[in-house]
């Protein structure tokens, strides 16, 4: 336990000195800080993937808030700091309209699954039909006034850099939450067998929602930071089927299981599209995603606990120091 | 009547017989395997994308083109079943979602990186029927006349023959099928096969009527999807009743509104027949 | 006709049969009797082939059955009536028998297979197009029974067919069996049902928790102390 400890705390100053380390606008930053930020996003979706609540429309939450806030800037001047949580309050009112008659009416698995789908669809078709104020599938930028805290705005990376950290690692906080005692066997029983969990006197309706909700808003605040970071949105990035399976497929492949897992997983996707774009450049648009594809198949295939769950698995048969007793 | 909200009814009955066809793929694979084919739409696109090749640049005979695509992705769809589904046919029906997921993911992008992203017309124009002041499309007149053939065709397949009848009795029972000397991945292969199968005649009938683009599946696969699960996952009866009640909807609703909003709107009306039926129109 | 050896099995992660050997001659009706949970279904499963064996010999006509899956074993003559009867419940009457007669070589004469069926099985006849799962407990007895002698196996293999079945019903199931038996099939059946099953056949086994602990003539088996007092209740 205390090896665990020390090894965060370390993990953790190393974090904070980064970028210290490197320059602030140096290229590898702008990697770490993307990271963060999606990372939060793919461990928000783990929330519910891990206890077999999948849904395939978090594209969707991430759009909502991305654009609820960015439109609120652009439209009435509204600083971030207020339209982001109205993002999140949005998402949060859209995830119990969904969330709600499908899980009083035990909507799950295949169900569940395509109805966000859908509802990730349906979130990008309106940011399209809506083109005249969100400017459609061309995308939209927040108006840039340079470095201001009110906007959200940084020319220098350091700020945005220690706000995405912050943000983070409170999102790993809420994971230690959702995931402590009662709450977490809760969500076990109900991902193993519902009517069982109900039986045993478990509200599963109230919970499902909750962590679903939870999720849900999480991923809209991860969405908004995003957009004032890149500074552009674009229905297909931001919401939209694409966006939806890449973080399914990051969570998955660093193992939705592990708290640092989905973070992993965004290590991976990032490099691997930095990768890809260095080597063939803009030539080869879909050579991200292809891999993607494949990997993701691969991975459902011999690795469904990801890269870090068949870490800890080898970690685990390590000789211990001290043995346990012989049953 | 409004003489123009005649010709949108009937489009809209056309348009029902082509996604009850795409409906009753997926049905079919669901229904017998207990697999959603995320990816369904994708291999309709591949078999559109076939045809492309095959009739617009090769200049083969449109005809030939289409039967080489149906088999083409018949092939596909085993193929998919073989390697991809049938190692994780015990594992949790979410690892087969995110399978299927991912299949979805290559395909798109694996089509995006061979074809790019321009949108290919296959270059048939057929004559518009005129019936009195209603224009009809003879396109998606063959494409209804079609579907609805290759429904029948099912149908006979699944209730006479001893393939079929072994088809539907793996649905119901899959642990004895050993028992009545029926090889139980014999089936799902062959099952597998019928659905790319329906799939490639559904690709033939769209690319009369669509341009062909990587990413055509965010056109008809969510709405697919939803026709399904409206009519009861596994239901082909049913799959087929949502799919001609959709198409009412987004035809009608597309002819007063915009096509983005009629797809809104179907999505609503989907949540609230959901909430009201919660297993779907025709449950199973 | 049917040699087991030395079979052993498990059922889920439990040991269910420990080396057990047992014999059916070609046209003999053979019993397995014993209480719940003693191993019964696993021997008939692995016997069909629906269930690997831990270890041990199973040969049919001198052929080994080790390795085969449940649709080659079927191929070679040997048909299972599954406990719980298990019928397709939404294929009509006729479309389960149909599925009895799947393998090429009934196919072939399924129409003649077919009036054999329903002379024997009238009631059949008249709820040809029902759905199976409509019927009522005998009826789905009689038509999983019809169902399997589709293929004209030389081996029946009957799993507990008296299960859930009124009285005046598993009579008339016996009845049935024993006309089978008399047409010339050779019959294996598990039974908890001890008395009237043991007036049936031409011999029989005990098996308890797993293990052969008697075997003989039936006749031999109704004298048994063990036997009477134990399953008989005298």
């Amino acid at each position: 336990m205390t090896e665990a400890r020390i090894a965060a705390a370390v993990g953790l100053a190393a974090l904070v000195a980064l970028p210290f380390l490197l320059q602030t606008d140096s290229y590898y930053l702008h990697i770490v800080i993307q990271v963060l930020l999606l990372g939060l996003i793919y461990t928000a979706w783990g929330f519910m993937g891990r206890f077999g609540l999948v849904s395939l429309g978090h594209g969707a939450f991430m759009g909502v808030g991305a654009y609820t806030s960015s439109l609120l800037w652009n439209l009435y001047g509204l600083t971030p700091w207020l339209g982001i949580p109205a993002g999140m309050a949005l998402t949060a009112v859209l995830a119990l309209i969904i969330g709600y008659p499908c899980f009083h009416l035990k909507i799950v698995g295949h169900y569940f699954a395509l109805v966000t789908l859908a509802l990730g669809q349906v979130v990008a078709l309106l940011i399209i039909a809506a083109r005249d104020v969100t400017g459609g599938s061309l995308g939209m930028t927040p108006r840039a006034v340079g470095t201001s805290w009110v906007a959200l705005q940084f020319q220098n990376r350091l700020q945005f850099y220690f706000i995405a950290l912050a943000l983070w690692l409170a999102v790993l906080g809420v994971r230690a939450w959702v995931s402590r005692g009662m709450r977490r066997a809760a969500l076990e029983a109900i991902g193993e067998d519902e009517t069982a969990a109900e039986a045993a006197g478990i509200d599963v309706l109230r919970e499902k929602l909750r962590v679903f909700v939870i999720s849900a808003v999480i991923t809209a605040a991860g969405g908004s930071i995003f957009a004032q970071y890149i500074m552009y949105l674009n229905p297909e990035t931001v919401a939209g089927v694409g966006i939806s399976l890449q973080i399914v497929f990051a969570a998955i492949a660093g193992g939705m299981y592990s708290a640092l897992g989905p973070t992993v997983g965004a290590l991976l996707t990032l490099s691997l599209t930095e990768f890809l774009r260095v080597l063939f450049g803009t030539n080869f648009i879909g050579a991200a995603n292809t891999i993607y594809g494949i990997l993701l198949i691969l991975f459902i295939i011999f690795m469904p606990r990801g890269i870090l769950g068949v870490a800890e698995r080898l970690l685990e048969r390590r000789p211990r120091a001290q043995t346990a007793p012989a049953e | 009547m409004d003489i123009y909200l005649l010709e949108a009814i009937l489009n809209g009955v056309m348009l029902g017989g082509l996604l009850a066809l795409l409906a009753l793929g997926l049905n079919l694979i669901f229904g017998v395997i207990d697999v959603v084919w995320i990816c369904y739409v994708e291999l309709v696109m591949g078999g559109m994308y076939a045809i492309y090749w095959l009739h617009a640049v090769y200049a083969w005979p449109f005809l030939l083109a289409c039967v080489v695509a149906i088999a083409l992705v018949a092939l596909f769809g085993l193929i998919l079943h073989r390697l991809i589904i049938e190692p994780i046919l015990g594992s949790a029906p979410i690892n087969q979602l995110l399978a299927t997921g991912g299949m979805l993911f290559f395909l798109q992008s694996f089509a995006t990186l061979l074809f790019g992203t321009d949108f290919r017309n296959v270059g048939i124009r057929l004559p518009i029927i005129e019936l009195g002041e209603i224009d009809l499309s003879f396109a998606r007149l063959l494409a209804f006349v079609t579907a609805l053939v290759g429904a029948l065709g099912l149908y006979l397949f699944l209730a006479r023959t001893y393939l079929g009848t072994a088809i539907r009795a793996i649905a119901q029972d899959r642990e004895i099928m050993g028992l009545m000397g029926v090889d139980q991945r014999r089936i799902y292969l062959i099952t597998s096969a019928i659905g790319g199968g329906l799939a490639g005649l559904a690709a033939c009938l769209l690319v009369l009527q669509y341009d062909v683009h990587p990413f055509i599946g965010l056109t008809f696969g969510p709405i697919t999807f939803m026709i399904c699960v409206l009519g009861g996952l596994g239901n082909m009866f049913g799959g087929v009743v949502a799919a001609f009640l959709m198409s009412q909807i987004i035809s009608i609703v597309g002819f007063y509104f915009s096509v983005e909003l009629s797809y809104v709107l179907a999505f609503v009306l989907f949540i609230v027949l959901i909430v009201l039926r919660p297993r779907g129109i025709l449950a199973r | 006709m049917l040699e087991v050896s030395g079979l052993s099995a498990d059922y889920g992660s439990f040991r269910a049969l420990f080396e057990v050997s047992l014999a059916v001659q070609t046209g003999e009706t053979v019993a397995v009797i014993g209480p719940n949970g003693a191993g019964k279904t696993t021997l008939m499963r692995v016997i069909s082939g629906m269930l690997p064996p831990h270890s041990g010999e199973l040969s049919f006509e001198g052929r080994s059955l080790a390795g085969l899956t449940a649709h080659r074993i079927v191929e070679l003559g040997i048909a299972h009536v599954p406990e719980n009867r298990r019928l397709f419940p939404r294929l009509t009457v006729e479309e389960n028998l149909r599925m009895g007669a799947y393998l090429p070589s009934a196919r072939a004469s399924f129409a003649e297979r077919l009036s054999w069926a329903y002379d024997h099985f009238p009631r059949l006849r008249e709820r040809r197009h029902q759905l199976a799962g409509t019927l009522s407990g005998g009826e789905q007895q009689m038509c999983a029974i019809a169902r399997a002698l589709m293929s004209k196996p030389r081996l029946l293999l009957l799993d507990e067919p008296s299960a859930g079945l009124a009285p005046l019903v598993v009579q008339q199931v016996f009845d049935l069996v024993r006309a089978i038996a008399e047409e010339g099939y050779t019959v294996l059946i598990v039974e908890q049902n001890v008395q009237q099953v043991l007036e049936l056949v031409d011999r029989a086994y005990l098996l308890e928790v797993g293990r052969i602990a008697l075997a003989g003539s039936a006749g031999e088996l109704r004298q048994s102390e063990i036997i009477r007092r134990s399953y008989l209740g005298l």
